[in-house]
């Protein structure tokens, strides 16, 4: 008997210690070097606040497995605290009724004159906050080694597709790859958005890419886009199927490869491996894309929650993921930059503060648009099957452009 | 006290019940339940409003579930008919009475015991030309020597069978080699005394009486390769593109990355249906001929 009271006491304490200091599982995909680093500051910045962390990583750069991952826990009606979502999805999982409401947060840290309206947007459901964001990544870059560059004769990052493949051709003819390169849909589609957006300019990507608009998608431009496309592959290697995007930057680092395009955590590998931006590696942004810009933001989306103290944690996660402390280190480690506005970008490296200047430039001119390869734009559906089109494309040298298009104009009526 | 023995009668129901039970929950339950999602209108999480068959509709206007089928295809053809010639093959040699036969078949039946993610991952690494068979073909001199099925559009599917080939082949030997030691040697004696050759031996007596290993071999390969998933997510995840893309690969793109779970549910019970119609038949037969030999 009295064995069992010292149990129940036991337990009633537990439980009040957890009520306190609550346990925020937090599930991510932030597995490759950099990232791993970057999701490590946000565990110290919880553990310093009291709470634990528990670490749900799910391998898979696209993230497609950590969304199996999750699918099952909520549908089992167990969520974590919060989980990496973005864009669009971020609206379907919502529409659920699954993800908690950080209006409170958001109110005590003013987050409304904090973030640029296009992002806050995607933030909330409703006209309420469901998520918090982390950062911003810009997607049209083109990564270079200066060393395969120099000995290649090439001396300048190319401005338009006519100097690119100019400047390919040389870094072919000295016997390195010229473009790294990951054959994997979202990776494929990567570059087509960067090849779409040089092409055919900021309205023609929104038209095509973002409201899938037929006759935008059936066009001269268009065609042109496939056809750039398609000239880049023969500069690629004949491994690359399959192959993950840190190789691919891996390559260009070890000098293999010249050129990479890939969004700015391709620096955060670069900055991992002890890279030096300017004397390393260079950043440029993609060819013809330099008054445009495809942002990527990465959130963390909070789900309803049954425990007060695990609802506190999650309250604090989501302050901590807003800190100016936080925004810093994060983006110092991952290679975008800070989601939050006016804040100091003195620690940050060339390549963040033309990213940074890019942003709130873009955001004025009307060249800041979302990403389609990183689920910021259309419904995973109709992402899905358009990525599907562009990697048959890619792969496939027999379908012809005319077909292309036309495949294109049908995958965007999927719904 | 008539307890115990009314429990020794049912106490063989009573322990068999909860397994059937849950078999029953697990095996038939999720089917129906599948069988339901695939005529509603579920996307991200499961719905239950119905719209009939138009999940259907939509999967075979899907090109990509046309790859999926003709992979399929392909796959199923290349890997159960090869599994087998190659296995009958090792086996007729085996017969022969060698010596260090235990250890020769040990060797063949071992891939049997990987897992398939081994195999795929194996092969990938053995396939990919920048490191494995064409990079050592080089780094030996034979600098003309060019195989990229792995990463070639057309090609890739056949890697996914000759690796699967690979895998299986030392198990169909196993089982042909049960059977050809269940045949009667003194049949084959009366053959030779008659001058019949060996290779006509085997191929007008031996292998004709072997046709009960050959179905339930067939059987077993088969549903093999219709559930086949593991192999190709290790070896090619379903790449270039989605040119090696199987029903089962497609079902788990579009009901767990795609949010599209009502038209992966069709795709599921379309496979389940191919499965069915393999198996029923067979099961019927089989069952139907017990009497008859009793």
């Amino acid at each position: 008997m009295k064995l069992n009271r010292v149990l129940l006491a036991c337990v009633a304490a537990l439980s009040v210690s957890a009520a306190v200091a609550g346990e925020v599982e937090v599930l991510h995909y932030w597995t490759s070097g950099g990232e791993a680093k970057s999701a490590a500051e946000l565990k110290k910045i919880m553990a310093a606040k009291g709470h634990t962390w528990k670490d749900f990583a799910v391998a898979g750069g696209g993230g497609d497995n950590a969304m199996t991952v999750l699918k099952s826990r909520v549908v089992s009606g167990n969520p974590p605290s919060a989980a990496q979502i973005k864009g669009p999805a971020i609206q379907e999982w919502a529409q659920e009724g699954v993800l908690a409401n950080l209006d409170g947060v958001a109110k005590d840290e003013k987050w409304d004159s904090l973030l640029p309206k296009v992002v806050a947007d995607v933030m909330k459901y409703k006209g309420s906050y469901v998520a918090a964001p982390v950062n911003v990544h810009r997607v049209n870059w083109v990564w270079a080694n200066p060393e395969v560059l120099k000995k290649a004769g090439v001396n300048a990052m190319p401005a338009n597709y006519d100097e690119f493949f100019a400047a390919a051709d040389k870094i072919k003819k000295a016997g390195f790859i010229a473009v790294a390169h990951g054959g994997q849909n979202w990776q494929d589609f990567t570059t087509f958005e960067s090849v779409v957006l040089g092409v055919g300019g900021a309205k023609f990507y929104q038209d095509a890419l973002v409201k899938l608009d037929g006759k935008a998608i059936d066009s001269a431009t268009m065609r042109k886009s496939l056809e750039t496309f398609r000239k880049i592959k023969g500069y690629t290697d004949a491994a690359s199927p399959g192959r993950d995007w840190n190789l691919a930057t891996a390559m260009v680092m070890q000098g293999k490869a010249g050129f990479q395009f890939m969004g700015d955590w391709a620096k955060g590998e670069f900055v991992a491996a002890g890279k030096k931006p300017g004397k390393d590696f260079l950043c440029a942004a993609a060819p013809g894309t330099a008054n445009a810009y495809t942002f990527n933001v990465d959130s963390f989306a909070m789900f309803k929650l049954k425990d007060a103290g695990a609802q506190k944690a999650q309250n604090d996660l989501a302050a901590a993921i807003m800190s100016t402390d936080f925004q810093e280190v994060f983006n110092l480690n991952k290679g975008s930059i800070p989601v939050r506005l006016n804040m100091s970008m003195a620690k940050f490296d060339d390549c963040a503060k033309l990213s940074s200047k890019d942003f709130v430039d873009t955001a004025k001119t009307g060249g800041l648009v979302p990403s389609v390869a990183h689920g910021m734009a259309i419904a995973p559906a109709t992402e899905g099957a358009i990525k599907d089109v562009v990697s048959q494309f890619w792969n496939d040298d027999k379908i012809s452009v005319e077909d292309g298009v036309k495949r294109l104009v049908a995958a965007a009526k999927t719904n | 006290m008539k307890f115990l023995p009314q429990l020794e009668k049912h106490l063989p129901k009573l322990v068999v019940a909860p397994g059937l039970m849950l078999g029953f929950a697990f095996v038939y339950g999720f089917m129906i339940w599948n069988g339901i999602l695939s005529i509603s209108s579920s996307r991200m999480l499961p719905s239950y409003e119905l719209v009939g068959l138009a999940q259907y509709a939509k999967l075979w206007e899907m090109d990509r579930w046309w790859v999926a089928l003709k992979n399929l295809g392909i796959f199923g053809v290349g890997y159960v008919s090869g599994s087998m010639i190659i296995g009958v093959f090792l086996a007729i040699l085996l017969d022969q009475k060698i010596r260090g036969e235990g250890f020769i078949r040990t060797v063949y039946l071992y891939p049997m015991a990987l897992s398939f993610v081994v195999t795929g991952t194996v092969w990938k690494w053995m396939l990919n030309p920048s490191m494995g068979l064409e990079k050592l073909a080089h780094d030996w001199g034979w600098e003309s020597f060019h195989f990229s099925w792995l990463v070639d559009n057309e090609m890739a599917i056949y890697c996914v069978v000759i690796a699967g080939i690979w895998q299986s082949a030392g198990f169909a030997m196993a089982l042909f080699l049960a059977g050809l030691r269940g045949i009667d040697d003194s049949i084959i004696k009366a053959a030779q005394i008659d001058g019949a050759s060996l290779p006509r031996i085997y191929w007008r007596i031996i292998l004709p009486t072997l046709r009960p290993v050959f179905f339930s071999t067939l059987m077993v390969l088969s549903h093999l390769a219709i559930k086949s998933f593991d192999l190709i997510m290790a070896l090619t995840a379903g790449g270039p593109g989605y040119a090696t893309d199987v029903p089962a690969t497609f079902m788990y793109a579009m009901s767990f990355t795609r949010g599209q779970i009502g038209l992966g549910a069709a795709s599921a019970t379309v496979m389940l249906m191919t499965v069915a119609a393999l198996v029923v038949p067979y099961l019927y037969s089989e069952l139907r001929s017990k009497p008859h030999e009793h």
